[in-house]
């Protein structure tokens, strides 16, 4: 069944159409790859689905629910986005790990911190550097941190992997095989690459504005 | 108190200083002698006129009188302040808000701790005084805000995107401009007397006044400009950010 569903979405800004009539739906536990040329719209389309801006007409459903008549703030700790090029909080790898829980007022949970580091190659003693000394990888395996410390049940990952190596790019997608593994969580994930492209399960292509069929592989 | 009687024939010659202006606006090629002509005629006209109405003001000393002056004061620096804003919603209403608190509890402060006495010839100035220094905190402290928004708009976006309510987004912004609009003061108070006698200090030892009495007022001024720049910022900038934000806690473009 689907977990998040989007109705005839359009989306309008300064008079100019970016989104046209997007149906798109997410199943619970399944990982969906939206793929497109620049400028097309796809990170206009999820930021709608991650309640960052509203469209203009069209329907969105979590859980059953229209999300306009969720609480924003429980809503985007439910279905978390990560941003295309993330820029890090504060000072240190601390600072960023620190901020989930700062934002529930919850204490921060040390340990479960330091096992979270382990799923994307990164150590505890990584916790005290300074993010300007982190490379670009590291930088997107912190911020992408922020997003799993409290599991969601669906991360929007905006061209996470783009820039990144190979080595990094492993991590990465060994990060989202694990999350889903243990967890209920699903995966809506945009990328250009085309190894990715070529192991998704489910493609939906993003062209002016409009979604084209997906394609299944296998 | 014949020292300060300035003559309106040495006042007329000091008005060649203008014509220095002038030559450098010429000189440099700046387009700018136009607004200087219009800026030193208004200078005049609005001093003559304020001079005038706070004579006739002072004389009758009528409270509904200094009232309504205190409100004209006030709403001149609002309209003044949130011409500045580049836009801020409802940036007249906030910067009204945040002077007319500041006034209000400085004024408060300062005539309840007996330091002036309620009556116009020493309210008015005060306010005049409080109401400028509001004015240009704010001006800073819009300035710093909507740069933020600007500059950090991504950053904001991603802690919205992780669940942060709205205040939280933009904590280290705020937290900027309400230093940005509390640094000039604290300069000045850290340089007063060494770099710049300060106008109101001036003007009563140019008075005749003994500098020892003097510096007593000045040294309030200073704590109550500290007061002021404060409220003023933190009072802006806790309802300005929200006009950066929709109902649903989601940032507008700007
Ligand atoms: N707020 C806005 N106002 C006007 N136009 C916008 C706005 N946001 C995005 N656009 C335009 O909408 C189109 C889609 O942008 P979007 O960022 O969604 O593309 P994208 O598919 O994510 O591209 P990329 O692969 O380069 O990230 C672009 O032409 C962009 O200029
Ligand atoms: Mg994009």
């Amino acid at each position: 069944m689907a977990i998040l569903e989007a109705q005839n979405i359009n989306y309008v800004a300064d008079g100019n159409q970016i989104l046209f009539d997007c149906n798109f739906s997410l199943n619970k536990k399944e990982i969906v790859t939206i793929s497109g040329h620049s400028g097309s719209g796809k990170s206009t389309f999820v930021k709608i689905l991650a309640s960052l801006l509203t469209q203009t007409s069209g329907k969105i459903y979590f859980e059953d629910e229209n999300i306009l008549d969720l609480s924003p703030i429980e809503y985007r700790r439910q279905v978390s986005y990560a941003v295309q090029q993330p820029t890090l909080f504060g000072e240190t790898v601390y600072d960023n790990l620190v901020f989930p829980y700062d934002i529930r007022k919850q204490k921060f949970d040390r340990h479960h911190v330091i096992k979270a580091l382990k799923t994307v190659d990164l150590k505890e003693s990584d916790l005290d550097k300074p993010i300007t000394s982190l490379s670009g990888g590291q930088k997107q395996r912190v911020a992408l941190l922020r997003n799993l410390i409290f599991v969601p049940k669906i991360l929007i990952l905006d061209e996470v992997t783009t820039g990144l190596d190979c080595d990094t790019k492993a991590s990465v997608h060994k990060m989202i095989d694990y999350y889903m593994g243990n967890y209920d969580l699903s995966v809506l994930m945009i990328t250009h690459d085309n190894e990715e492209l070529k192991h998704a399960k489910k493609v939906v292509y993003i062209e002016d504005g409009r979604i084209k069929e997906g394609t299944e592989n296998e | 108190m014949n020292n300060i009687d300035i003559s309106n024939s040495s006042l007329f010659l000091t008005a060649g200083l203008i014509f220095i202006s002038l030559a450098v606006g010429w000189y440099e090629k700046l387009k700018i002698n136009k607004s200087i002509i219009y800026a030193a005629l208004r200078a005049v006209v609005q001093l003559f006129v304020v001079g005038y109405v706070l004579k006739y003001v002072f004389a009758i000393d009528n409270w509904i009188l200094t009232f309504t002056l205190m409100v004209i004061i006030i709403v001149n620096s609002s309209i003044n302040a949130s011409n500045r804003s580049d836009g801020l919603k409802n940036g007249l209403w906030i910067s009204l808000a945040a002077i007319s608190s500041s006034t209000i509890i400085v004024i408060g402060v300062i005539t309840l701790s007996g330091a002036i006495k309620f009556v116009p010839s020493q309210v008015i100035p005060f306010t005049g005084m409080i109401a400028s220094n509001s004015m240009v905190a704010l001006g800073l402290c819009y300035r710093n805000m909507n740069a933020g928004f600007h500059d950090r708009r991504q950053q904001v976006m991603e802690k919205l995107a992780l669940g942060a309510d709205v205040s939280t987004s933009c904590k280290d912004i705020l937290r900027d401009s309400i230093k940005t609009g509390l640094q000039p003061t604290i300069d000045t108070a850290k340089t007063v007397g060494l770099v710049a006698l300060p106008g109101m200090m001036s003007g009563l030892i140019l008075a005749g006044v003994d500098p020892v009495h003097a510096i007593k007022y000045q040294i309030m001024v200073i704590f109550m400009l500290l007061g002021i720049t404060a409220i003023t910022t933190i009072i802006a900038c806790y309802l300005g950010y929200r006009s950066f934000y929709n109902s649903r806690m989601q940032l507008t473009r700007f």
